[in-house]
């Protein structure tokens, strides 16, 4: 009788207990990494003495000068808005067409073919789209475009390809959680079955077709290797699609291992990393927002 | 069934903790017995990728002769190197440039002791297509501060420079201000970045008009023919003309130690510089350091 109860015992309160540490160490990683780049952030204000207002809105970078270092990031934000609006821009449309036809068109084509094939997609880790963008797109580029090849247009072309399955397989499952009454109904008001489509089941699912995009946006906007590998790293900005730009992912990535912890130039790029942060989570709060009004509509 | 398992696990758990505790105390034992003839101990580490190569291939070299020193050589470049060392979480910072030209703080070089292991040359490469096969300086200046635009310009063809730079903060472009471009600034504006020597190499290779500079230990072997490298008014990249003082564009490569260094980390880069593995660095693309005397 004894053992029974202390066996009891040890799966309820044992389980429960690993279960809440694992929980809590989530918490805790998170607050640390957050605090963590906080306080390093500030230091770019409290001890190298930069305003913020310079950090922010100047468009000079310039850290390396011995007699009069600047760092403004208003460039690398730019390039890292223009390249991951572009690549939304490019893959939403064709992932919300994606969703459609796997549900609606050809579901069993989607669900042998597509779905697989989106997955392999997702699994491509982004240096192999980073060195086949350098390899074949590049060169592409230049070739039919003229220039150099490394520009920006070649880094949106490499990241809507990376977003576009995280897009669609979302879309998918929002164009999927519509109810199949809003179809009947459509039907039973006489319309054909793309006006049905595009009357009725998209906009019923456009809420969480929306999260998607902003969560394409943010995986868009925080991509730093293949998006490094192709978009030229030139500091300005671009004049047109095809001049190489540079984003905020790419600097951090170049300068960070060269620089030493505690000189201003450090600070500045741990003030970037803090910027990046605040930006993904600007894009988590726009989910949520999106999340909450949709299930409020529906 | 199920508590065999477990005693299984039990013993080889304890097996593997006294494997690894028997380890260091024969480890200390050597290294009071016999300093000379049986070196030991642990000497790690860490910092730039130009280096790398070098310290991976004298810790190989040097663990053959003393099996009891395990040596760890890892990159991240010179920054890391230098961060590393001076919170004391490796032994040897390899870095590109002296520690006092990366920290602002002279106070927090103060414990730092630095040794020149190696010296290196570097290159300025170009796209095979520009036909150029030397530079005066104030060309090169002028090239990379954007004033020159067209290779006809310095007597190639006529096409556009594509100026290929590393990132700001790298030893190698360091090295290139410091000694090639001097008070001109390098344009940021133009041209592109490329992060890694490899990068560079495949981007001056299929970019046309393009113009670089690499550090020669990597233009060795079977690399040698892959890029068009420049001469410098007039004179070549090679081992006589630098440490003759007639080429300009080299930099020393440091190990960084916080104090001076123990055993057999002293030994480990004594081992570096000597006589014994200059051959070897040699070959690689480094300058031995023996070589170097009579330069700044």
């Amino acid at each position: 009788m004894k053992f029974k109860n202390r066996n009891f015992f040890l799966t309820e309160y044992l389980g429960r207990t690993l279960v809440t540490l694992c929980g809590l160490l989530m918490i805790g990683i998170t607050i640390s990494i957050i605090g963590f780049i906080m306080s390093k952030g500030i230091q770019s204000f409290t001890q190298s003495h930069i305003s913020l207002s310079d950090m922010l809105f100047s468009k000079n970078w310039n850290p390396s000068d011995a007699t009069n270092p600047t760092y403004g990031s208003l460039i690398f934000i730019v390039g890292s808005i223009l390249v991951s609006v572009g690549a939304v821009i490019i893959a939403a449309p064709i992932a919300i067409s994606l969703a459609v036809f796997m549900n609606y068109i050809s579901p069993k084509f989607g669900e042998k073919i597509l779905i697989p094939v989106l997955e392999i997609l997702v699994g491509i880790p982004s240096v192999v789209y980073g060195l086949l963008g350098a390899t074949i797109l590049v060169p592409l580029i230049r070739n039919t475009f003229g220039r150099v090849g490394f520009s920006l247009i070649a880094g949106i072309i490499v990241l809507s390809v990376m977003i576009l399955p995280t897009i669609a397989s979302i879309a998918s499952d929002a164009v999927r959680a519509v109810p199949k009454d809003y179809l009947e109904a459509s039907y039973g008001l006489g319309s054909t079955r793309w006006q049905a489509i595009k009357l009725a089941i998209v906009p019923a699912a456009k809420a969480n077709i929306l999260t998607a995009i902003v969560l394409g946006l943010a995986r868009a906007f925080g991509e730093a290797l293949a998006v490094q590998m192709v978009i030229g790293n030139t500091i300005k900005f671009p004049n047109g699609i095809f001049d190489p730009t540079v984003t905020l992912t790419g600097i951090l990535a170049m300068d960070m291992s060269n620089t030493i912890n505690g000189t201003a130039w450090n600070n500045a790029l741990w003030t970037l990393a803090m910027i990046l942060l605040f930006i993904s989570f600007f894009f988590i709060l726009i989910i949520r927002l999106i999340g909450r009004k949709g299930g409020k509509q529906a | 069934m199920k508590r065999g398992l477990k005693l299984t696990f039990a013993a080889m758990l304890l097996t593997g903790v006294m494997a690894g505790c028997s380890n260091n105390s024969s480890g200390k034992k050597a290294s009071t017995d016999e300093k000379q003839a049986n070196l030991s101990g642990t000497v790690t580490a860490a910092g730039s990728t130009a280096l790398q190569p070098l310290a991976d291939e004298a810790a190989t070299e040097f663990m053959s002769k003393y099996p009891q020193v395990s040596i760890t050589i890892q990159g991240g470049g010179s920054g890391t190197g230098v961060n590393q060392v001076t919170a004391g979480a490796v032994q040897i910072g390899d870095s590109d440039v002296p520690a006092a030209e990366k920290l602002t703080d002279p106070s927090l070089a103060k414990d730092l002791v630095e040794t020149k292991v190696a010296g290196i040359g570097f290159s300025i490469t170009t796209n095979k297509d520009t036909g150029v096969d030397s530079l005066k300086l104030q060309d090169i200046q002028n090239i990379f501060s954007g004033k020159v635009t067209n290779w006809k310009e310095v007597g190639g063809k006529d096409e556009k420079i594509n100026v290929i730079n590393r990132p700001a903060s790298s030893g190698t472009r360091a090295t290139f201000t410091k000694t090639v471009m001097k008070d001109v600034k390098i344009n940021d504006s133009i041209g592109t970045v490329q992060d890694s020597n490899g990068a560079v190499e495949t981007a001056v290779n299929s970019t046309p008009g393009s113009i670089s500079y690499l550090a020669n230990s990597y233009l060795v072997g079977d690399k040698k023919g892959a890029l068009k490298t420049v001469k410098i008014d007039g004179v070549e990249s090679t081992t006589e003309n630098i440490t003759a003082g007639k080429y300009p564009f080299y930099s020393y490569e440091y190990m960084i130690t916080k104090g001076e260094a123990k055993s057999p980390v002293k030994e480990y880069i004594d081992f570096v510089t000597g006589d014994e593995f200059a051959k070897k660095l040699e070959d690689m693309g480094y300058i031995p350091v023996s070589k170097m005397n009579g330069l700044k």
